[in-house]
């Protein structure tokens, strides 16, 4: 079993992680490390918990622009936010999809993300409202779109001796409104099948975020799209859905996958949609 | 920064329903190891050990969590209520209703259950039925009690409204 570190200040948690290298891992919430730690699937020779740190990026800072949320924000206080509700609602119907109560009041949104889960379901909203990350390590600070940040299944651009310590999130346009569909093999407590997120803007273009179809999860975006035309719909769903490429595996089959992310797409490019707020009223 | 060797027992102390407390663990015993082992409070049921069942939730700072998915060390300062500590002695009224709906069945689960639930009314003192079936969404009962538990939360509500 590994150490335990409890570093006071952002420069001790890079340096235990520095020293630590590919042997060491950042402590949040716990909830997949812990479970990782138990069947062997992680094994860390230092832990190093961050939630003592007193020099990290406040837990959200809401500005005109952004949302920024440091690395020990839990998705329990993620979707009770009401900035984040307003603004976000993709993001909040999927972080109420992890785990439970007591799973979100502990998990941080941050390492939702840093685990690279290609099931992960943040990631998906996450990606369609554009967020980076900034990364920092001994030598500095570094920012990366999350889409960049994905390199593969639990694989980030996250070295070594590095840390994540801010998510940014722009504002939605005027005008535009998300949502997000996920499919599992019961409503409670258990890994996506498939999830979709959907943006929508005032002019009808779709910005898509797919979980569980791929590697990691994927982004893709088409421009305007006559929404009322069902045929312009499907053809644009046609190009948004062509980069999905899932396995075949317990949760379900490549070709029950390939159908249920068309109809799960499809119903969440209408609700955001429908959530669209006029532009006269947002301005 | 403090740091714990793997093998070496590390001194923590938290406040464990209001009485400050100190066990000396190995850093990766869980919050629920400690408070079954080495603080004696048996009534945190250990199950799935993995964030499943929800058999082990205690609320630490307020906050209900699965102390299975805790280390101990993290609670370090702390404060964790468990199911012994929510009343001074006796039944809640919470308890008291889990009784009167008949909801107690085996038994394992209702630890979780009554702190998952009491959590629930702290945060939302009105909740609606598919409120309580999410907020519980994470306490499995293989007695399949749910109709029971739900009314038990639900007279619960109704109890401390006045109504």
């Amino acid at each position: 079993m590994p150490k335990y570190v409890r570093p006071a200040t952002r420069a001790e948690a890079l340096a235990a992680l520095a020293e630590g290298g590919a042997a060491a891992r950042p402590l949040v919430g716990g909830t997949d490390l812990l479970v990782g730690l138990r069947h062997h699937t992680v094994e860390p020779d230092v832990l190093v918990d961050l939630k003592g740190v007193t020099d990290l990026p406040e837990p959200i800072v809401v500005t005109d622009d952004a949302v920024r949320i440091g690395a020990t924000y839990t998705l329990g206080e993620l979707v009770a936010h009401p900035v984040v509700q307003e603004s976000y609602p993709a993001l909040v119907e999927a972080a109420l999809t992890v785990g439970s109560v007591a799973i979100r009041n502990r998990a941080s949104l941050i390492a939702n993300s840093c685990n690279a889960s290609p099931a992960a379901d943040t990631a998906p909203p996450l990606l369609v409202h554009g967020a980076s990350v900034t990364i920092a390590s001994a030598d500095g600070d570094r920012t990366a779109t999350l889409d960049e940040f994905f390199l593969g299944p639990r694989r980030t651009l996250c070295g070594p001796g590095e840390l994540v310590v801010r998510l940014d999130l722009p504002r939605p346009a005027a005008g535009s409104g998300s949502a997000f569909r996920r499919l599992t093999r019961r409503r409670g407590v258990d890994l996506a099948t498939v999830s979709v997120a959907a943006l929508v803007d005032a002019d009808g273009a779709i910005v898509l975020g797919m979980g569980a179809v791929g590697p990691r999860p994927l982004l893709t975006r088409t421009g305007p799209v006559d929404l009322a035309d069902d045929a312009a719909l499907d053809a644009a769903l046609d190009e948004l859905l062509a980069p999905a490429t899932p396995i075949s595996d317990v949760r379900g089959s490549r070709e029950y996958r390939l159908a249920m992310l068309r109809v799960l797409a499809k119903r969440a490019v209408l609700a955001a949609a429908d959530r669209r707020t006029p532009e006269e009223m947002a301005s | 920064m403090t740091t714990v060797p793997t093998e070496d027992l590390q001194t923590v102390t938290l406040t464990v329903n209001g009485s400050e407390r100190t066990v000396a663990v190995p850093p990766h015993r869980t919050l629920l190891d400690g408070l079954r082992d080495e603080v004696g409070l048996p009534g945190t049921k250990s199950c799935c050990a993995e964030g499943e069942c929800g058999a082990c939730t205690v609320l630490l700072d307020g906050k209900a969590v699965n102390s299975c998915l805790v280390l101990c060390v993290e609670a370090e300062g702390h404060e964790v209520t468990t199911v012994e500590g929510l009343s001074d002695g006796g039944l809640t009224d919470l308890q008291e209703e889990f009784l009167n709906a008949g909801a107690v069945q085996c038994g394992f689960c209702i630890p979780g259950q009554v702190v998952s639930a009491e959590y629930l009314l702290r945060t939302n003192p009105s909740p609606s039925e598919p409120e309580i079936r999410e907020a519980l969404s994470g306490n499995l009962c293989r007695c399949a009690g749910y109709q029971r538990i739900v009314r038990a939360v639900q007279a619960t509500a109704a109890r401390r409204n006045g109504q």
